[in-house]
């Protein structure tokens, strides 16, 4: 198991982002039941704002500041414009339409930020730290923290708000909840601005490693989804386990496997899970079997 | 019943029309690919509609079609007939191992199944190069044989085999199996109790989207002598996804109306260059807003709507 | 007033008739515009509007004004095919540049070959033109001769020991089986041999995986942004080994991706960057120097060496169709006769034997990163 403490950080470094936009999926797909394709839009323009304004010398806290609003702000707008016209509709519909909307910032996002991939400058000084003889590099030790805080917010905002516990209600039985008073408008309002929010900071933290570039987005939504399929939709815990679980597994694959394969391995070991314990690793309902 | 066939002979005389009054191969080749995607249509419009399940792979199924009967012709020099069939084969046998434990659940286990399976199935394509030739593809794949090396041919073809398997799909719905399945959503119990296995019942349903994503696979890649992975990714299977719910959910017309809407709204919209994803992407926001239950019944609610007024 | 009317009316269609005496030659292009491959299909489709511009411009070829019809592939081979059969029966082009992927281009082959329609294309495998197909020609010059580049400049240097870092996209794979096939002759020993996806976020595993093979030297083989992250996850790692990079990062936007990690790095690259420091007597450089400034004018940046494929097919189609007429057999023909044409990317001499028709010598130099530009490295 040489080198296994490198492979498990690098892991754990891509893990966090993974988690961090499992947990937008997870937020919405409990205020609404829907899973919504353009979360990995959101994740691309955290970074294409960070890209943009810093490239135009903003400072950094007014940079993320921004980028962060931006974020927030295309989540709560493709709530109000798409999703709350259609809220008769079922879900498949608002997940299609999800997928219209991911196309259409994929779209405008192109347009405006051109097809090249744009650099962003590392936040933190570059010289990597050395931990127990693994090289670790400030930024990724800095996506840690954040997405640790992130977390922590998150966590506390389900357990202690009214607000939060009533997404919480809501995931369990949306018609139950309606009936105790929720306003279920504003509450799929919020879910859409918090979900965003949080994965426009996935990309805001993760943009000084990989740039920003229009079409980032889908490959990063796709690994967040499976993530938050992996833990199970339903907890925001479930949503972290699921994310650093891809991450380091994708890692370890790569490390100690192949790199050609690692993306097959990971997803074979999802199934896996998928088969074994249908329930995902943490979700509080139990599956029925017919 | 009788109302489909009258509807089927409909398109059966427009696609004979098209056949014989028609000299332009560029039309031939884009009519050609959108009966391929119907054809991947009809089956997962089954799935979803009739079963109740959603498939993010079939692009997979698709892919595995289209690899399968390739590698067979050009690397063992099988005839692509028999490459056809042993692709069914495989993927058959793929599909009933996805499917078999995962159907058993309730839930969209089936959806995410499928998407592990997309993903596998793409890493696949790419990095076995020595079969599939990687992503710069596979060369030099066969047409298929007694057929005139035109894509007028292969129009007629694929389209006769869309209405051969609209047919089935339509015997389905209209048997009291399809009844049954039809009624999934509301009473499980209801059904088991009337002496359906239900588990069956959507295990059949898949195996027949899956097999017949393969068949369109096979037929492309003999169609266009040429396959690399990007034509087979996750993006694909969620157009097809698409395709189905912009055609109304629950019906089988409707999904071959999204199917052809969706495959030449691009070549419309290519006059717009850049633009055209982003009016893509508004389009189809609309479609979905205003015709939740399809564009096609949506459109025929309006007109009687209008008609009574 | 009636007679006012015609006579203007004739002097209308008198001055139409006087500028464009002759029927337009009518060609096509397909460019993977947008799309995951869309940073090499937008040069190119930038770079043929405005030769085109400048052509008729200038009168035309022989008089005759050019129209070019341009579609978008989306780097996808299926609508590749479509927009190929709708520039041959809808809009009965004379002949097609593009498209810009290998992919793309080998699904289209067969179908020029079907309808005798002239095919330039502008990716780089050498399997589009190997076996020579009657009417399929290339302009990009083959990943094999930027293989040699370096394993003669590592041959030089006595470095035998390399690890291989390629992504999985058919740019990758094509510089990867070269490298393989030519290590052994160059007595290089290829002690690893990794890939990564072209949208993957941290290359740290492959890299840790090399550090331990003992390698002197990375080839890293892929297009932005993935290298720029090889780059800057090698620094991160500490790792002393040189890295050596592919043509297709020759770009500017590299260099601003990757940063300081870039300085150092060495790769085979098209002269288009390094066209200021060519020695006077380049045949190539004048047109290299022009290209830079009528691109930079028209578009506000630099041009990159992929828009140079697009410069090189309209080169070489120009020629053909001042030669031949508007005739797509006979554009074949002249096309496969055209010899001592310069070129962006070299001096082309085309022959029945080879449709690609650039030399070694001219193909690629080697550059240097320093001080946050490209150079000419010396030998």
């Amino acid at each position: 198991m040489e080198n296994f403490l490198e492979f498990f950080f690098s892991g754990l470094v891509n893990g966090a982002i993974y988690a961090l936009i499992a947990l937008g999926f997870m937020i919405i797909y409990s205020a609404t039941g829907v899973i919504n394709f353009a979360q990995g839009e959101f994740v691309m323009l955290g970074a294409m704002f960070t890209a943009w304004l810093s490239g135009r010398g903003w400072p950094l806290p007014l940079v993320v500041g921004a980028a962060l609003v931006g974020a927030t702000l295309a989540g709560i707008l493709t709530e109000r414009l798409t999703i709350r016209p259609a809220r008769t509709a079922s879900p498949l519909i608002l997940i299609i339409i999800t997928i219209g909307v991911s196309i259409l910032i994929k779209g405008l996002a192109m347009f405006t930020w051109g097809k090249d991939p744009l650099p962003v400058n590392p936040f933190l000084p570059s010289e990597p730290v050395h931990f127990l003889g693994a090289t670790l590099s400030p930024q990724g030790l800095l996506v840690l923290v954040v997405s640790a805080l992130a977390f922590l917010a998150t966590e506390s905002f389900f357990r202690f708000t009214l607000w939060g516990k009533a997404m919480r209600a809501c995931a369990y039985n949306r018609f139950g909840a309606r009936v105790l008073g929720i306003n279920l408008s504003r509450l799929t309002c919020l879910a859409f601005g918090l979900s965003a929010a949080l994965s426009g900071l996935a990309g805001i933290i993760i943009s000084p490693l990989t740039f920003a570039s229009y079409d980032m987005g889908t490959m990063l939504g796709l690994k967040g989804f499976s993530a938050a399929v992996f833990g199970g939709l339903g907890s925001a815990t479930g949503a972290l386990v699921g994310g650093f679980s891809l991450g380091i597994l994708e890692a370890l694959a790569s490390g100690y496997i192949s790199s050609a394969y690692k993306d097959a391995v990971a997803f074979l070991l999802l199934l896996i899970v998928l088969f074994l314990k249908p329930e995902g690793l943490f979700s509080p309902e139990k599956v029925e079997k017919l | 019943m009788k109302r489909e066939y009258l509807k089927v002979s409909g398109l059966l005389a427009l696609v004979l029309v098209l056949y014989f009054g028609l000299e332009n191969e560029y039309l031939f080749n884009v009519f050609t690919m959108v009966g391929l995607q119907v054809l991947v249509v009809i089956g997962l419009s089954l799935l979803m509609g009739y079963a109740g399940q959603v498939s993010l792979g079939h692009a997979a199924f698709y892919g595995l079609g289209a690899y399968a009967s390739g590698i067979l012709s050009v690397k063992y020099g099988l005839s692509p007939l028999v490459g056809i069939l042993l692709a069914q084969a495989l993927t058959l046998t793929v599909a009933f191992l996805l499917g078999l434990p995962t159907l058993k659940l309730r839930g969209h286990y089936l959806a995410l199944a499928t998407l592990g399976l997309g993903v596998i199935a793409e890493v696949f394509f790419k990095e076995t190069v020595g079969l599939t030739g990687g992503p710069s593809g596979l060369v030099g794949i066969p047409p298929l044989p007694w057929l005139p090396l035109s894509f007028k041919s292969y129009f007629l073809l694929v389209w006769l085999l869309v209405i051969l398997f609209l047919l089935v799909g339509l015997h389905i719905i209209h048997s009291p199996w399809g009844r049954a399945l039809l009624a999934l959503h509301d009473s499980e119990v209801a059904l088991r109790s009337l002496g359906y296995n239900i588990h069956r019942l959507k295990l059949g349903v898949f195996l027949f989207s899956a097999s017949l994503a393969a068949l369109a696979g096979s037929l492309y890649a003999h169609c266009v002598t040429f396959i690399s992975p990007y034509s087979f990714t996750f993006l694909h299977s969620v157009k097809f996804v698409t395709m189905v719910v912009i055609g109304g959910i629950a019906s089988l017309w409707g999904a071959v109306g999204g199917a052809v809407f969706l495959a030449v709204l691009p070549e419309i919209l290519s006059r717009f260059e850049d633009y055209e994803v982003v009016i893509f992407g508004i389009i189809l926001i609309l479609v979905m807003i205003y015709c939740p239950e399809g564009l096609i019944s949506g459109l025929e609610r309006r007109l009687w709507r209008f008609a009574k007024s | 007033m009636r007679r006012i009317w015609f006579f203007l009316l004739g002097l209308l269609l008198g001055l139409n008739t006087l500028v464009w005496a002759k029927e337009p030659y009518r060609i096509g292009a397909i460019f993977s515009v947008t799309g995951p491959t869309s940073f090499i299909g937008d040069p190119e489709k930038k770079t043929l509007e405005m030769l085109v511009e400048e052509i008729n411009r200038a009168g035309g070829i022989n008089g005759h004004p050019v129209e070019a019809i341009i579609y978008d592939t989306q780097g996808e081979e299926t609508l590749a095919v479509q927009k190929f059969m709708r520039l041959v029966m809808q809009d009965r082009v004379l002949a097609i540049i593009g498209p810009s992927r290998t992919g793309t281009s080998l699904a289209v082959a067969p179908l020029a070959e079907r309808y005798r329609v002239p095919l330039i294309s502008c990716a780089a495998g050498i399997k589009i033109v190997e076996p020579v197909k009657p009417y399929v020609f290339k302009v990009a010059q083959s990943d094999r001769l930027a293989v040699k580049k370096i394993y003669q400049y590592l041959k030089a240097k006595g470095l035998t020991k390399v690890a291989l870092l390629t992504v999985s996209n058919g740019f990758g794979q094509s510089g990867r089986e070269e490298l393989k096939r030519l290590a052994p002759r160059y007595g290089i020993e290829i002690v690893a041999d990794e890939l990564f996806g072209p949208k993957d976020t941290d290359m740290k595993p492959q890299l840790i995986r090399i550090r331990r093979t003992g390698a002197q030297v990375v080839i890293c083989w892929g297009t932005n942004p993935g290298p720029a992250i090889v780059a800057r996850n090698m620094r991160e790692l500490g790792m002393p080994q040189k890295l050596i990079m592919s043509h297709g990062v020759a770009s500017k936007r590299f260099i601003e991706l990757a940063g300081k990690a870039a300085e150092g790095i060495i790769l085979p690259a098209g002269k288009l960057i390094v066209a200021h420091e060519l020695p006077d007597n380049d045949p190539q450089k004048p047109l290299l120097l022009s290209y830079i400034e009528r691109y930079k004018a028209r578009y506000g940046k630099e041009p990159s060496s992929f828009g140079g494929h697009a410069y090189d097919a309209f080169l070489l189609l120009k020629e053909a169709l001042a030669r031949a007429g508007a005739d797509r057999a006979k554009i074949r023909e002249a096309l496969e006769n055209i010899k001592g044409l310069k070129g962006i990317h070299g001096v082309f001499n085309m022959s029945p034997q080879d449709h690609n028709g650039l030399s070694e010598r001219e193909a690629f130099v080697l550059v240097e990163i320093r001080g946050g530009n490209f150079h000419l490295l010396k030998d």
